[in-house]
């Protein structure tokens, strides 16, 4: 029992690791209805760029403010150079721009940065921690209420601020909000640079527990299944998502893992995914839309 | 009310009306190619025909592939890579496992088997729109990638996961025995199948397809099932998929295991359809020509100009920022890719004559 | 509220729909017929559920309660799928045309659901597929130049002007030859002399296809020249129902309106 509470509870905060990570699409989606799959390289870039102001010799909170600075002024560049020519564009032909920023931003990062593996410290070790006879990893703990705060800091600024209420605006309707004079660049530039920030602290989050390298753009192929259970419209959902993935691929792994020989863990997400593409398409909180002829 | 240009350039190819031109300046410059195609190899080195052309034709009978289902169809998808390795793997096993070394019959019953799990992946993004269907190629491509590493009876328990050419025939000839017998055959089949593509494209089935990417709500309304018409680009995109990748597993490398299909083949079929020109033929060779053949250039120029001192870790990210580049342009200023302005080039061509 | 006498052949007959979306009631017992061969103009403000009728029709929507009567046939909801082999064609307020293909391609799509030809046959050019696709290009070319659009054969529908557009639904509608033609305001956006041709198209249609059509329109002008019967539409519930004449005088009508010239 301790087994499974163990494997259980580690699995859903581990999760959170994934949630943070898919809060990226969520508000871009929201925003503009294209799925970025670029989300996975900014992730990269901003964990590669802390890392390398570190080793030039700058305290973690300096480089932390710099890369901070650098990525906010990516996302503009992006929303500039790639998706205004593009706004006008049907959601899979500004997706498969994403794919082409993709590679830009992975090679350049690789390219200008190198491709080694390197080490972040954050400052969280990953002490064990035991609550009664149950063990929890103090990273995940610390990761988890991370995501926490940031999900409320979300939810503040898109319910009560002027900015998070346009965003809603845009999200619903971008040519209507147009037209009473919001102004929509403005308001992408804005999701995409929180997506870029988020991006940045899923990086750190990744980058502590697994190293800096290439992988680490990969986790948007984690993102999907957490998308698709949560909804992709959804930040509640992200969490609901992320820790639902967490915890079946643990226990997946732990108690079905032994049946088939191990190496679970990279596809049973997507099973499980699959399944939730059969019985409820939009995800757990995501929106049913009426297709009007 | 706003009066657009109706100008020349913006008539589209109309995949009715090229069945009625018979012998116009496209059939004279198709013919044309498929003579020099067919003398290529002693009209130059085996170097050409076997690097270079034969490739070519490969992956660009996996773009009219992957176009069929993303490009005509509207439903993008990553997996690719997997359903190329689908029909690498299940070629060898007829071969090795079922007996069956006649060639050209092996292949074909790889490509049905290809179809078939296309059309099975595809049964869960039937009813939904959307990125949903890139996940389940995601799914797909990840299960293959998985499942013939897995199992050793794919690669006949051999010590290492990789599958050769094994032994077969091919109307009296041993299908290894020469390039000039692996090329013709694969111009054959890869000639055949443009053939089977184009006519199914010119067809009512490729106007549904059209309709149901262009808006399938409206394509209902006027009694085109989408379900059906899906399902059946998921299979006959597979079975091209899988036919490529028999060909570029077995024939062209010879030698070859899961690492040749993964997501990032998927990715490259994808840019190849981007950059050549979604629903296009003829873009298909030409993307695959041009993603194929420019990382040869850079690095022919990088080793040239800049000497020996390029590592290849920074030549690879190099390539990969160009493709992404490229990409990107493409898709802003020409979304109709290369084949559009290889399009105006003939039209420039017949106006200078004319 | 007019009630056919017996021995009129209706085509379609819409008998006490009703049409919710959540709490809000779009379409509410609404009942009215179609004789055959006639032009029925659906007419209403803004938001008063013409284009949800015509949906309920087509199988987009299926109604709360009610049926549908088509050919003597009921229906409890019509399937969207074989709402087209059944003769009922439409066109949409937004056109929802297929942007990217030229407008021979678009009308031809108009026939898919008639093909018979099998993949096999296609795929190897077989005579069946070639002379199916030949038939159905010479009936394409028959409606395009029918609704003179032979000079726009060849263009990519989204490079066209809005009105020429909505010709072009039309003729996608209408290359099947439907015993039923439902338009949704087919004039929309249109200047004085598009709305005189499409009129005469609408006319043509109408004399000499045969066609029965149930249009939607906002231009009472022309509601009065084409129509043979009007039903007027307030808040989902039918208010008038008749010759249009008649319904024109109708004080339910004009205050529905409130003043917008009849």
């Amino acid at each position: 029992m301790t087994l499974f509470i163990e494997t259980l509870l580690g699995g859903l905060l581990a999760g959170t690791m994934y949630s943070l990570v898919a809060i990226g699409f969520v508000l871009i989606f929201k925003a503009s209805g294209v799925f970025n799959y670029s989300q996975g390289s900014l992730l990269l870039f901003s964990a590669l760029t802390l890392v390398t102001f570190i080793e030039m010799g700058l305290s973690f909170w300096s480089a932390v403010l710099i890369t901070l600075v650098v990525i906010v002024l990516l996302s503009i560049l992006i929303e500039r150079i790639v998706l205004r020519p593009l706004a006008s564009r049907n959601v899979m032909t500004l997706f498969m721009a994403t794919l082409g920023l993709s590679y830009v931003i992975e090679g350049a990062a690789q390219g200008l940065m190198g491709a080694e593996v390197r080490l972040l410290d954050i400052g969280i070790d990953d002490n064990a921690m035991f609550v009664g006879e149950i063990l929890i990893s103090q990273f995940d703990l610390v990761v988890a209420c991370l995501a926490m705060i940031l999900v409320v800091i979300l939810a503040i600024m898109f319910s009560k601020t002027r900015i998070g209420i346009s965003l809603r605006a845009v999200a619903d309707d971008a040519a209507a909000a147009q037209s009473i004079g919001i102004n929509i660049n403005r308001i992408w530039q804005i999701v995409w640079a929180v997506a870029a920030v988020v991006g940045l602290i899923s990086g750190m989050v990744w980058g502590a527990r697994q190293g800096v390298a290439f992988s680490l753009s990969l986790v948007v192929l984690k993102a999907l299944p957490v998308l698709i259970i949560g909804g992709f419209t959804s930040i509640t959902g992200a969490i609901v998502g992320g820790i639902l993935i967490g915890a079946s691929e643990a226990l997946a792994e732990t108690y079905l893992g032994p049946m088939v020989g191990g190496g679970i863990t990279p596809w049973f997400a997507y099973v499980v995914a699959l399944a939730f593409l059969f019985i409820r398409p939009v995800g757990l909180f995501g929106e049913y839309k009426v297709e009007r002829v | 009310m706003r009066r657009k240009e109706i100008s020349a350039s913006s008539t589209s190819k109309s995949p009715s009306q090229s069945e009625h031109s018979a012998l116009n300046s496209k059939s004279v410059l198709t013919i044309l190619l498929l003579a020099a195609l067919i003398a290529l190899p002693y009209l130059s080195s085996e170097y050409v025909v076997q690097v270079i052309v034969l490739p070519v034709l490969i992956l660009g009978l996996a773009g009219l592939g992957l176009n069929i289902l993303t490009g005509y169809t509207g439903q993008i998808s990553l997996g690719s890579g997997g359903f190329m390795a689908v029909g690498a793997y299940a070629t060898y096993a007829l071969a090795v496992h079922g007996g069956i070394t006649f060639f050209p019959l092996a292949i074909l019953f790889a490509g049905l088997i290809t179809g078939f799990t296309g059309w099975l992946f595809g049964l869960p993004s039937i009813r939904i729109k959307g990125f949903y269907v890139m996940v389940t190629s995601l799914a797909a491509q990840f299960f293959f990638e998985w499942l013939f590493l897995k199992f050793p009876w794919f690669y006949n328990y051999g010590d290492v996961p990789t599958i050769s050419l094994p032994p077969m025939s091919l109307f009296g000839f041993e299908i290894d025995s020469s390039y000039i017998v692996k090329y013709y055959f694969t111009l054959a089949v890869v000639v055949f199948l443009t053939w089977i593509a184009s006519n199914l494209i010119n067809s009512h089935i490729g106007r549904n397809w059209m309709a149901i990417r262009d808006m399938d709500t409206a394509a209902g309304v006027i009694g085109i099932d989408s379900k059906k018409y899906k399902s059946l680009a998921f299979s006959v995109s597979a079975f091209f998929l899988g036919t490529a990748g028999a060909l570029w597993g077995l024939i062209f490398l010879g030698t070859t295991s899961v690492g040749s299909f993964q997501i990032d083949r998927s990715f490259q079929i994808l840019f190849i359809i981007i950059i050549g020109g979604m629903s296009s033929i003829r873009g298909n060779y030409i993307g695959a020509a041009f993603i194929f053949l420019l990382p040869l250039v850079i690095d022919y120029f990088a080793k040239t100009f800049i000497g020996e001192t390029v590592s290849p870790g920074l030549l690879s990210n190099f390539q990969k920022f160009l493709f992404g580049v490229m990409i990107i342009i493409f898709l802003i200023k020409e979304p109709e890719g290369l084949d559009r302005l290889v399009r105006q080039f003939i039209l420039k061509l017949k106006v200078g004559r004319a | 509220m007019r009630k056919n006498p017996i021995g009129k052949d209706n085509i379609l007959e819409v008998c006490d729909v009703t049409l919710a979306f959540g709490g809000t009631v779009a379409i509410d017992t609404f009942s009215f017929s179609v004789e055959r061969g006639s032009i029925c103009s659906l007419i209403g403000p803004n938001g008063a559920g013409k284009s949800s009728i015509l949906n309920v029709v087509n199988g987009v929507y299926v109604p709360n309660a009610g049926s549908i009567k088509f050919n003597n046939q009921q229906y409890r909801r019509m399937q969207p799928l074989k709402v087209a082999s059944m003769g009922i064609g439409r066109t949409f307020q937004h056109n929802a045309l297929f942007g990217k293909m030229t407008v021979l391609d678009n009308v031809m799509t108009g026939l898919s659901r008639k093909a018979l030809s099998t993949v096999p046959e296609i795929i190897f050019k077989l005579p069946r597929a070639r002379n199916e696709a030949s038939s159905f290009l010479r009936k394409a070319r028959e409606t395009i130049s029918f609704l003179e659009l032979n000079e726009f054969e060849a263009v990519a529908v989204e490079n066209l002007p809005y009105g020429v557009q909505k010709r072009v639904g039309l003729a996608r509608a209408l290359v099947s030859e439907p015993n039923l033609l439902l338009l949704d305001e087919p004039m929309a956006g249109m200047n004085k002399e598009e709305k005189r041709e499409m009129s005469d198209y609408i006319t043509d249609i109408n004399r000499k296809l045969s066609t029965t059509i149930v249009l939607i329109e906002h231009d009472i002008s022309v509601v009065m020249e084409l129509s043979d019967h009007v039903v007027v539409l307030d808040y989902g519930r039918k208010i008038s129902d008749g010759d249009p004449n008649i319904v024109k005088d109708d004080p339910e009508v004009i205050s529905a309106y409130l003043g917008v010239g009849l």
